[in-house]
């Protein structure tokens, strides 16, 4: 994965995928001993993986951390914390956010064809 | 350590048998006891990605599998089950199917000994979820008929409410063999470890402690 650099990359790779059927992994976790480590600590995530979705917009913003939004059908999907991305060899795009420490904190990613 | 007739680890993820087992699974293996190694998931929602980052949230499970096969052969585990669930999903799963999986496992393999999480007691909610699935699956053989079951915990409150682990095994003699498959999960291990190298360089007396000593807790089943 590449550090996002440069989001007009990003944002033509989010265009290639608009007003199709795609599928969706989104995630976002503080990792399972989060409250283990420390009691205070009020863990949350969610998980969804290979969504089947259309959208007519999807947009990059935010200045490191980004912001990914995509307007769906009946409604939105978005993550944000948005660090690094990645078109990989199955020409999917993947999305991340890296804490300082390289945990990844969130991942969004979209692809053609359905998720392993 | 008691001579056994075959010995079963199952765990959720690739690495769970490190830290707390893999002494005792070498030496289980140096004693000529066969030991089958089953992991539930291949740790698809593992979460160090490396600085900068090694891999992706699709590649980590493919590098995770390797590590596993590795950590395996460094224990000397001939037989490694990876059963094709997904981390974190465990608890989710249907609870009699698996506890069915367990037992057709245990059926096939036949062990003395099986080694697993204490539920309740494993912070992780696949531990919790995967010692339950045994225990559900060793419960439902006659009680003459059920392998001894040893138990891993770790949380906050297991001392206060478990007592004292009964079972501590020694491991120095094999050491160098649970450090070799510690630094087998890189992936997950690789930050950690250059401090737990330094440690033992300096015969940190904590970490030898933690290094040699394994805890077990067995199983009390209600009847």
């Amino acid at each position: 994965m590449e550090p996002i650099k440069d989001y007009r990359q990003v944002q033509e790779a989010i265009n290639a995928f608009a007003n199709q059927d795609v599928y969706i992994h989104l995630e976002t976790t503080n990792g399972a001993y989060a409250s283990h480590h420390d009691q205070t600590f009020f863990s949350a995530g969610a998980y969804i993986r290979n969504a089947l979705v259309r959208y007519e917009i999807g947009k990059i913003t935010g200045n490191d951390p980004y912001r990914v939004g995509l307007k769906i059908n009946l409604g939105w999907i978005y993550a944000e914390g948005l660090t690094h991305f990645e078109v990989d060899e199955q020409n999917r795009l993947l999305l991340a956010g890296h804490d300082n420490k390289g945990k990844l904190a969130v991942a969004l990613e979209i692809s053609a064809t359905p998720f392993e | 350590m008691e001579k056994e007739r075959h010995v079963l680890v199952v765990f959720p993820h690739p690495d769970d048998e490190a830290f707390g087992v893999s002494g005792t699974i070498a030496t289980h293996v140096q004693n000529g006891t066969p030991v089958t190694y089953a992991c539930l998931t291949l740790g698809e929602m593992g979460r160090n990605m490396g600085n900068p980052p090694f891999t992706n949230r699709e590649n980590l499970p493919k590098i995770r599998k390797e590590e596993l096969k590795a950590a395996a052969a460094a224990l000397g585990i001939q037989d490694l089950r990876m059963l094709g669930y997904r981390d974190k999903t465990v608890e989710f799963e249907d609870d009699e199917k698996l506890a069915k999986a367990m037992l057709s496992l245990i059926n096939e393999v036949n062990p003395s000994l099986i080694i697993t999480f204490y539920p309740g007691y494993s912070v992780h909610p696949d531990h919790d979820a995967t010692g339950a699935a045994v225990v559900r699956a060793v419960e439902s053989l006659p009680a003459a008929a059920r392998p001894k079951l040893h138990c891993v915990a770790f949380s906050n409150n297991c001392v206060e409410e478990l007592g004292e682990a009964d079972i501590v095994h020694n491991i120095s003699a094999v050491a160098d063999k649970k450090l070799a498959a510690i630094q087998a999960h890189r992936s997950q291990t690789e930050q950690m470890f250059g401090d737990v190298t330094e440690k033992l360089k300096n015969q940190d007396p904590q970490m030898m402690v933690w290094i040699n000593n394994e805890r077990f807790w067995t199983y009390k089943f209600d009847k």
